[in-house]
């Protein structure tokens, strides 16, 4: 029915009596690399948990080739290849790297991607697999958490502000892994709140502002003022 | 919506009215009632000051004891003692039973609250457990068989029974307006503020350590004088029967009853246990096994009780506590459910 | 003075069995299981009703026994105390408190208050002796045995397992195991499915130690409590040891009053949480 691997229709998401999101038309395609971007509370995030199931939302606003899976358990999500790299890391504190890992192939899709392939890909970490994943540096522990949404073999994967809190240089190094990831025909969303990393790493770009996208397109066609004013409505 | 705070209703005006009318008329009762009929307002108020205490802590405090009838049975014995030991007239050795309880209740706080949630749970009856074994080695209270109230025999047996009524019509009066003037208080609005919003609630600081340990006292106080006052109706006391946990099951039962965390809310499970020890405890195992089968009810389908269900019938609070909570309990409506939460 | 560490050693293997479980469920889902001691009570009771029907052997009683509670556990966790899991620990303390309310009264109306056994056999009477005028029973050195291997097999299910590796993340995050694809529910009911198994073994021997009468729940509640805190929650050889410090401060006790020995094992828990309060072996991490 459709080219694109994910897309939603009109998705709205609320909290409680509170609404997030607004009606989001979003697609994204094999190998496409997105960028989500947006001032802060804006409904990233929550764009994000709405994709993989943590907020539920009505079925048909989110589609997986055309199959409806809105507000779907997570684990059927994660299933159908879609793999979120939450916000803020998250590992398991009291597992070890490799076993943050190995959580991360708990629904045993198949695929390319292994132990010994992410070992490749960032070497630090099997150096470091033995020790709890919450005793790494900043950027190791975001490897593992990028390392545990691949082990899921997704077709789509989901970084939620991967470069929070982390150097430049550290994030550089993580956002130099992404092309590779992609190579396989994996697409990627990254959520960014650096407007020229995320035009860098991307082919498109969404901004978010107050749960409506406020501006869509190639990401190198934009200008400074186009991007500040979806950025902030001023 | 402006930040006007509304303390009362008109429907909260008219309950007090009531209350105040119900509180004269049933101060008369020992000049046209029966005996038994006191008699029973007597235990009955034990169990609803005992219960209002446990609500305090559990409902609002956001501690789940297991272990109040450890102040309950020491304001048991501090009466007795004092009444049998050291010649003080047992009605006035309430109030200092109760004190007793509270300051008890300090140094025990500091074993209690080594412990968090469920596991608080089991060692404030682990406390309760050392307090009965305890007393049940003191023999000049009579060990563990217990022994009886001698210091209220010279009374003949009418005057003592009024005015054991009496001071527990004053007892339950003065245990609400505690709660009440508690809850409405700095402390107690602050309190239910931490309860309400997650976010305060997870950042335990000192403010908040302080806090319970003023809930915890002041349970300790009510739960030391419904104590003091059983015993006094009942001129018999024991170990087993002082420190035994059923107090805490019952109070569970007639909180849950009635509904968590609202001031009316053991008002209404007290009646309620009332009626139904008074026509289903020939049931024996049945009745009590039911009453273990409806507070697991009520506390999965229906956590506001009776009095949430009447408030919202009647359309106001009954006894408004909570007037700053109508702003601060908008976030907690907003909150998000996550999804996981809500699924299991 | 060997004579009371020894006996207080194998009561705490008894009193580790209690435990395990309470640990267990705790550490997977803060579900603090206050019907703990009435589930062993009433497990006791089921060992007493299946054995008649398996030829009176204890062996077989618990063959038919421990499948029949790792269901009943599974089936409890899925349908009720999955409901009373979150944020806020009322709901499972005040759902768990009325169950051990139900559970007592449902077996004093089947099977009155008069304390009951399980008739052991040669069990009971067998004694081993252990070099010098050391002698033990058979029967306690086998629980003794069997609390060590329950541990033994616990720790290595968490540390080397994947089902162990799901408890230990469902315990720390449950939304993001959620997002790799586990199914908490269903994970919390394997968890209760287990401990019940271990509770389930904990009746049998208590039945066949000793008694069991439906009024008995609490008391051993207590002791599965204090075993656990004096022990460090978080890992199952504190536990363990907790069990052992809990058995032989009690035999202590019996030694000066056989009144004391509950009393002195609550006054060494109530130390220790003054002095330590985070157990003899504190969880490091997490
Ligand atoms: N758990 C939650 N409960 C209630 N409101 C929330 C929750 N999470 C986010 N929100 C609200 O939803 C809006 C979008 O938040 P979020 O998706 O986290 O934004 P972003 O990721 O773009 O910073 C904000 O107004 C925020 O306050
Ligand atoms: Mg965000």
């Amino acid at each position: 029915m459709s080219a694109h691997f994910l897309q939603t229709r009109g998705l709205k998401a609320h909290y409680g009596d509170a609404q997030a999101l607004f009606g989001i038309d979003f697609e994204v395609g094999e190998g496409e690399t997105i960028a989500v971007i947006g001032a802060n509370g804006a409904g990233k995030s929550t764009f994000m948990k709405s994709l993989t199931g943590l907020v539920k939302v009505a079925p048909d606003s989110v589609l997986i080739e055309g199959r409806p899976v809105g507000g779907s358990r997570p684990g059927d999500i994660v299933r159908q290849g879609v793999a979120l790299v939450p916000e803020g890391r998250r590992l398991f504190p009291s597992l070890s790297v490799e076993e943050n890992l190995r959580m991360g192939a708990y629904a045993e899709r198949s695929g390319p991607w292994s132990l010994e392939r992410l070992y490749g890909l960032f070497p630090i970490l099997k150096e470091k697999r033995k020790v709890p994943g919450t005793s790494l540096s900043g950027g190791q522990q975001q490897m593992v958490a990028i390392g545990r949404a691949l082990m899921s073999n997704p077709r789509l994967l989901l970084c939620d502000e991967i470069s929070l809190g982390l150097a430049p240089i550290v994030i550089k190094e993580i956002y130099d892994a992404l092309p590779a990831i992609a190579a396989e025909g994996m697409g990627i969303v990254v959520v960014e709140q650096d407007v020229m990393v995320a035009q860098r790493v991307s082919q498109r770009l969404y901004c978010f502002q107050e749960g409506r996208v406020s501006l869509e397109g190639a990401s190198e066609g934009f200008t400074r003022e186009q991007i500040s004013q979806a950025y902030f409505g001023i | 919506m402006g930040a006007t705070v509304i303390r009362s209703t008109r429907g909260s005006k008219a309950v007090l009215a009531g209350a105040v009318v119900a509180v004269v008329v049933a101060a008369s009762l020992p000049l046209w009632g029966e005996s038994s009929w006191m008699r029973e307002f007597v235990e009955i108020s034990c169990y609803l000051i005992f219960a209002m205490m446990w609500n305090l802590l559990a409902g609002y405090g956001g501690m789940v004891s297991v272990g109040q009838q450890a102040f309950f049975g020491l304001g048991g014995y501090v009466m007795l003692a004092l009444g049998n030991l050291y010649g003080v007239n047992p009605f006035l050795a309430i109030p200092i039973a109760a004190a007793v309880a509270a300051l008890a209740s300090l140094p025990v706080s500091k074993l209690a609250f080594r412990l968090q949630g469920g596991y608080f749970s089991i060692g404030t009856w682990v406390i309760a457990e050392v307090f009965r074994l305890s007393i049940a080695n003191v023999s000049a209270v009579g060990g563990g068989s217990g022994t009886s109230l001698t210091a209220l025999r010279g009374i003949s047996r009418s005057v003592r029974e009024s005015t054991t009524y009496w001071v527990a019509l004053a007892c339950v009066v003065a245990s609400v307006a505690l709660v009440y003037v508690f809850l409405r208080s700095k402390e107690g609005l602050a309190l239910q503020a931490i309860r309400d919003s997650e976010v305060a609630a997870e950042s335990q600081g000192i403010g908040v350590e302080r806090m319970k340990l003023a809930v915890y006292v002041v349970a300790a106080f009510g739960c030391g004088m419904a104590g003091a006052l059983y015993f006094v109706s009942n001129l018999r006391i024991s170990p087993d029967a002082a420190f035994g946990v059923d107090w805490t099951a019952f109070a569970i039962f007639i909180v849950m009853i009635g509904g968590i965390g609202r001031i009316e809310g053991p008002v209404i499970g007290a009646i309620v246990f009332w009626a139904l020890n008074k026509f289903c405890s020939d049931y024996g195992t049945w009745y009590q096994l039911g009453l273990g089968l409806l507070a697991i009810v009520m506390t999965l389908f229906f956590r506001e009780g009776l009095g949430g269900f009447l408030n919202r019938r009647l359309g106001f609070d009954m006894l408004p506590t909570r007037r700053i909570l109508k702003l601060g309990a908008e976030p907690v409506a907003l909150k998000s459910q996550p999804v996981v939460e809500a699924r299991v | 003075m060997t004579e009371t560490l020894i006996q207080g050693l194998l009561l705490g293997g008894l009193y580790c069995l209690f435990s395990l479980g309470l640990s267990l469920m705790f550490g997977v889902m803060r579900l603090t299981n206050i019907a703990q001691g009435d589930f062993i009570v009433a497990g006791g009771f089921a060992a007493i009703c299946i054995a008649p029907l398996v030829g009176g052997s204890p062996l077989l009683a618990g063959l038919v026994l421990l499948p029949l509670a790792f269901g009943a556990g599974y089936l409890l966790q899925r349908g009720l105390l999955n409901r009373t899991l979150g944020k806020d620990p009322l709901p499972s303390l005040v759902v768990t408190f009325g169950l051990s309310i139900v559970i007592q009264n449902l077996l004093l109306e089947v099977f009155s208050a008069s304390p009951r056994s399980l008739e052991s056999g040669e069990l009971s009477t067998g004694s081993l002796s252990l070099g010098g005028d050391i002698v033990v029973g058979t029967l306690p050195l086998l629980i003794f045995v069997a609390a060590l291997a329950a541990t033994v097999g616990l720790q290595l299910l968490f540390a080397r397992t994947p089902l162990g590796r799901a408890f230990r993340a469902v315990s720390d995050d449950r939304e993001v195991a959620e997002l790799m694809g586990v199914r908490s529910a269903h994970v919390y009911a394997l968890a209760t499915a287990l401990a019940t198994v271990l509770i389930a073994l904990a009746g049998l021997f208590q039945g066949l130690r000793t008694t069991v009468s439906p009024a008995d729940g609490p008391l051993l509640l207590l002791f599965a409590f204090e075993s656990v805190i004096i022990g460090g929650m978080g890992s199952f050889w504190g536990t363990f040891v907790g069990a052992m410090v809990l058995g032989v401060s009690q035999q202590v006790g019996f030694g000066f009053d056989p009144g004391w020995g509950v009393w002195f094992g609550h006054l060494v828990f109530l130390a220790v949480l003054v002095v330590r309060p985070n157990g003899l072996f504190p969880k490091t991490k997490g």
